[in-house]
Parts: structure tokens; sequence; C-alpha cells
């Protein structure tokens, strides 16, 4: 089996404060792997040092068995990667169809054509239809992002992530700041949206984590201290110690 | 039977919707033919034609500001540019006796607008917001200054000149007459109209709005920012450089003012005024501008002053320009609540004027005591008859300005209630804006 993301000895500093040490990681192709930690591990930032939204200090980042760190994150995501924020970031001002839209169309290779009409591209319309479908949006289509609830924002963000139809997913806390009724049914949905490709997701909700990882990397002060299956890691003392212990959920 | 309706309402629910659009144009098409046969008057021609080049050159600004979030304090460059390069291959076409006729020159202009802001917008697109506007004047700032300096492309103060009526007759026309230079521009201001229109139904001009929206977002679906930041200027200095050779071609002259910043802040005005948010706002917006620059520059001497105060009263009481001014109304048509917030308006609109036309006679007095000092205190503004050095008029102008606030503030009150509760009818019929 390849991996679909490797990290080697990857470490980020911001002046002298290293915030991720030595971070050696693996994802294989088509888990889902979950990535958990106290407030402050540096989770985030190795979701942006993976996307090309930072450059690590040092070592060296895989997507694919290709090194990518140092890439911009368009290019990064051209390869196959593609991400959502812990903070929604979606474009407000822009329908939620037209969300969706941008998403799909460099995967559709319509790049920075001028000189076609966009309402005359069946197959971005009709996967622009169907992502919508997907999550359920399809009643808001014509709503500006930024006049949507904040649950459908979230689900928006999981849309346009997943829209362009890369095979590497990268979800920051998808369910932050949800009830638990709208944290089930984005489970669900997560579920669903990543059949078939890889998965790394931050979570802070344990069941969420418990119920859809394979696999689970701690991160406690930007260093990974253990990885393994669910069950390898509910038993693991230095996690209990560092991490479940310290905050019990 | 019932089959072949359904079809034939199916193909005419498809072309209504066709029709409707290209009907539009085609009626645009047509009140641009018809126009001179209402106003034939030269004055009017020649304002048209400004018009026409002013839209075109506002809706280019526009790919930058309202499409793609750029502020630019340079445009003007690319319009100079156009305008002067227009001039000469106007001239080289005459000397080298080239088959090439008018209609086609501001090809050259376009053609030049484009190159220079692929050569200038490289760097400045790198950085969007202050950035970017910081570099666009800096670079603007570099060209005007070297169009003083290199006075053989330039012409120094003076400027260029070419004589439009040597190039190659179209249809026995040599476009001498005002008249054919409106047509021509009409007909240029059409193509580029539906052109700029076009670009935004497109890949790239929606990606323009995403870059706008939330740039650093549009780098995780795939794009460079950079990219299209880069070809949203370029195609907006094709436009740009379009404008200015029918400029050029207008005044048969081009000089270091075309490129200056001036220009530059006349076209960001009409862009912003009209109203950044909509595609017609620009258009509207240098209609509005252009011919109220025409107008007040015949009525009052200090009319500029008048243009700031206009700009600042927009970009505080109406930042959507007024194109967005007039859609926030849209949703109290659609609910019949707008009867209400006019009768407001109308009220109010005694004690407003009032208070402008004191402000108005305040302005003109200053202007009679500084600028026009030592003349004849018996001046003439706005058609109107009047003694500067009366305190009376003083008197007078005090009182039209406090009169009107007193009044106006309870009408202002009024208008902002009719509103609200308009808007709360409307809402509770289910109509957004």
């Amino acid at each position: 089996m390849s991996h679909a993301v490797e990290l080697r000895g990857v470490q980020k500093s911001f002046g002298n404060t290293s915030v991720i040490r030595n971070v050696n990681l693996i994802v294989m192709k088509g888990e889902r792997h979950a990535l958990i930690g106290p407030n402050g591990a540096g989770k985030s930032t190795l979701f942006n040092l993976i996307s090309g939204h930072m450059k690590p200090t040092a070592g060296s980042i895989l997507l694919k068995d290709e090194i990518v760190s140092g890439l911009p994150p368009y290019q990064i995501n051209r390869r196959g990667l593609s991400r959502s924020f812990q903070v929604t970031n979606v474009f407000s001002k822009m329908s939620v169809w037209e969300n969706i839209r941008c998403a799909i169309l460099w995967a559709t290779g319509h790049r920075y054509a001028f000189w076609k009409n966009i309402d005359n591209l069946p197959e971005v319309r009709e996967r622009t239809a169907q992502v919508l479908r997907e999550i359920n949006l399809t009643s808001r289509r014509d709503v500006p992002a930024g006049l949507l609830a904040y649950a459908e924002q979230r689900t928006l963000e999981i849309g346009i992530t997943t829209a362009g139809g890369a095979d590497v997913i990268l979800l920051d806390e998808p369910t932050a700041g949800m009830s638990l009724s709208e944290t089930e049914r984005a489970a669900l949905l997560i579920r669903r949206l990543t059949e078939g490709r890889t998965l790394l997701i931050v979570e802070h909700d344990m069941s969420v984590v418990f119920g859809l990882a394979d696999r689970i990397s701690v991160l406690v002060y930007g260093q990974i201290i253990a990885s393994g299956t669910p069950d390898e890691i509910r038993g693991n003392p230095k996690v209990k110690e560092a991490y479940l212990g310290a905050e019990p959920r | 039977m019932t089959d072949l309706s359904n079809v034939a309402a199916l193909l005419g629910s498809i072309s209504s919707k066709k029709l409707r659009f290209f009907g539009s144009w085609i009626a645009t098409a047509i009140a641009l033919l018809a126009l001179p046969c209402i106003f034939s008057s030269g004055g009017s021609l020649t304002t048209f034609s400004l018009i026409g080049i002013s839209i075109i050159f506002s809706l280019s600004y526009n790919i930058l500001l309202g499409q793609t979030g750029m502020l630019s304090f340079g445009h003007a460059v690319y319009y100079g540019l156009g305008g002067f390069l227009a001039i000469h291959g106007m001239n080289l076409i005459v000397a080298s006796k080239l088959p090439v006729p008018l209609p086609l020159v501001p090809l050259i202009g376009g053609i030049s607008g484009l190159f220079f802001a692929a050569i200038f917008g490289w760097v400045p697109t790198r950085r969007s917001r202050t950035a970017f506007a910081m570099i666009s004047l800096g670079v603007a700032e570099l060209v005007a200054s070297s169009s003083l300096i290199l006075r053989s492309f330039f012409g120094g103060e003076a400027g260029i000149s070419a004589n439009r009526t040597k190039l190659l007759p179209v249809f026995g026309w040599n476009f001498g007459p005002q008249i054919q230079i409106y047509y021509l521009v009409a007909f240029w201001t059409l193509l580029a109209v539906i052109a700029m229109y076009a670009l935004t139904r497109t890949p790239l001009g929606r990606m323009c709005n995403a870059v706008r929206d939330n740039p650093e977002r549009v780098q995780f679906v795939g794009y460079d920012p950079h990219v299209i930041r880069f070809l949203a200027f370029c195609i907006a200095g094709f436009f740009a450089g379009i404008a200015g050779a029918l400029a050029a071609i207008n005044f048969e002259i081009a000089n270091a003012a075309y490129l200056g910043a001036a220009q530059s802040f006349v076209v960001l005005m009409a862009t912003y005024i009209g109203g950044v948010g909509f595609f017609i706002g620009p258009i509207i917006g240098a209609i509005f501008v252009t011919y109220l620059s025409l107008a007040l520059s015949d009525l009052t001497t200090v009319w500029q002053l008048y243009f700031g105060l206009f700009f600042v009263a927009v970009v505080m009481l109406a930042p959507g320009g007024i194109t967005g001014l007039l859609m926030k109304h849209r949703p109290l048509v659609r609910a019949g609540t707008i009867v209400k917030v006019l009768r407001a308006y109308l009220v109010a609109l005694v004690p407003t004027l009032t208070m402008i036309t004191g402000l108005i006679l305040g302005i003109e007095i200053v202007v009679q005591h500084t600028i026009n000092a030592g003349e004849d205190p018996h001046t003439k503004a706005f058609g109107v008859h009047f003694n500067a050095a009366s305190p009376l008029i003083w008197l007078l102008a005090t009182a039209l300005v406090i009169g009107g606030f007193v009044v106006g503030r309870p009408a202002w009150r009024w208008v902002a209630k009719a509103w609200d509760e308009a808007l709360n009818t409307a809402r509770e019929k289910g109509i957004h804006a």
C-alpha cells in the first residue's frame, strides 16, 4: 500500500518558538486518519504545512510519493490535495451555487478560460448540481454564502473542499461549533463524501474521531506521541496522560 | 396535438429567454442609431461621443475595481498610451499609405493598452489591496513624468496630433463630420460593452469575483490569484486602450493629460459614483459624470469642487453608488410598499434642496471673494445673478442652510422610518433583496 501523505522530520518555527518539532507521519492511501491533540498542539499549523499555506523550516512533505513542500497551495491542490478551514472560509458574496462551481472549474479543465460561456458548460453544471445534492444545499443554491446559517456554511465549506474531486482531503475541525445533531449529520456526510478517498481530519469531538477514523495520530506540543488504530490509541498510557486524561470528554 | 403544443411551449420559453437577452442588445443598438435623429446638434453629438468613450473606460476600470477587487490609481496609463499609439498609428498609416480604415484604429489602441498592461501589470498584481494601489500609483507617476521627458514620442506639453480624415474612406465616409465619429464611437461602445459583459459570464470572470471575495481560498481550489489578477489587469488595459484611441480619434490629438493622475481619478469617480457592484453601474456613472462635468463647467468656475463634494456624499451616504441605491428599492417595488417611501422622499426633498441651494450660494460667494477677488461683485452662477458683496446674500445663504437643516432633520428621520416600515412589510411578504 502506498502513502497518500508522508511527513519526514518536518519542523516549523516562528522566530525562536518551534511549533512543529520533528514530525514523522504517514497517511496511507484510502484510509481515514484523524489527528487529535490538545489546543495549541500545532494541528492547524501542520495542516497549513501540508497544504502549502506555510513552508516548513526543515524536513520534507510528500504527496503520493512526490515532494510537495515548498510548492504554493494551488500547485499542491492541482496534484490532488484539498483542504477545509477551521474558520469558515467561503466566497461570502457569491451564491452557494457559484461557491461550488468555483471549486469545480479547475478540475474540469476550464482554468483561466475567458472565451467560454460558463452557463454553456454542461459538465460543470451537472457536477455542481450533483455536489449540491450530496451536501443537501440544493434548496439554498441562490443564497449568498455569507447569509447561510452557521451549520450550512460549514457544510458548504466541506462541499467546496471535496467538489474538485481531490483524492486526498484535509478537514480542519469540520464540526466545530455545531450542535449534537448537526455534528452527527456532518460526520455522516464526511463519511459519504470521502468514500474511496484519503482523509486526514483534525477533530475535537471524540465520538466523531473514534467513529470515523481507521487510524489516529496524537500531536502534543508539536510532536506526534502516538499513531495507531482507535483501540491502540485508547489503550496507550502516554496518550491518556498527555491528552485524554488531562481533558476528559 | 397536446404533444405538439407542449413542444411549442417549450421552444417558446427557450427562445423568449434568448429573445429577451438578444432583444435588449438589439434595442440598444437601434436606440444608438436613432439618437442623432433626436439630438442632431454638433454639441450633443460630441457629448454622446465622449459619453461612449467614458463608458468603455469606466467599464474597463470596473473589471479591476468591481469584478476583481483591485483599486487602481493609474488606469489612465493604458487609456493614454492607447491614445498616443493610435495617433502614431494614424500618422504611420497616412505616411505609408497603408490600406487601413479609421474604424480599425481603436484596435491599435487596444493592443497597445494590452501590451503595456502586460509589461507593467505583472509586478503590482502579485499583491492586492493597499500594496497594489500604491504600486499602480507609482507606475502611473513614472509613465506620466516620462511623457514630458520623451518628447519625440509624447510630443511634450503640446502632445501629438493626427488628421483622421486622411485614412482610407469606408463607404464614402472620411470621418470628418462629428456624426460619423459618433457612429464610430457608438459601434465600438456597443462592441466593448457586449464583450465586457460576456467576460463576466466566463470561467475567468467568475474566478475574478472569487479573488475579489476571498483570494486566500482561491489558492485551495487550484487557482493562482496572481494569474487571475494579471489577466484581469491585461483585459482592463485592452479596453482602456480602445477608449483612449477613440478619444484620440475624437480630438485628433493626444497629450500628457490623457495618462495623468487626474484622468485616473475621473474614471475612478465615474465608476464608483455609478456603482461597482453591478455591471450597469459604471455605464450609469460614465453617463452621469461626463454629462454633469460638461454641464457644470458651463455653469460655474469651481465645478470640480462640486464634483468632489458629490463624490464624498456618494461614498458616505450611498457606498453602492447610484445603481446600488436604485437596486435597494427593488424589494420595495416588488412588495408594493414603494409609494410610502416615495412620499417621504418628496417631503424631504424640499428642505434638502433648500439646504443644498444655501450651500451652493455660500460656495459661490466665497469663490467671488477669493478666486475672483477685486473683480466686480455682481456675478452669475448657475444662471442666477447676484451681488456677492451684499450682506443680504450672506444672510440668505446662512438662512437657507440652517433653515433647510432644521426642517430637514425630522423629514430625514421620517424617511428612515418609512424605509424601515416598507422594508419590514416586504420581508414579511417573503421578499428579500
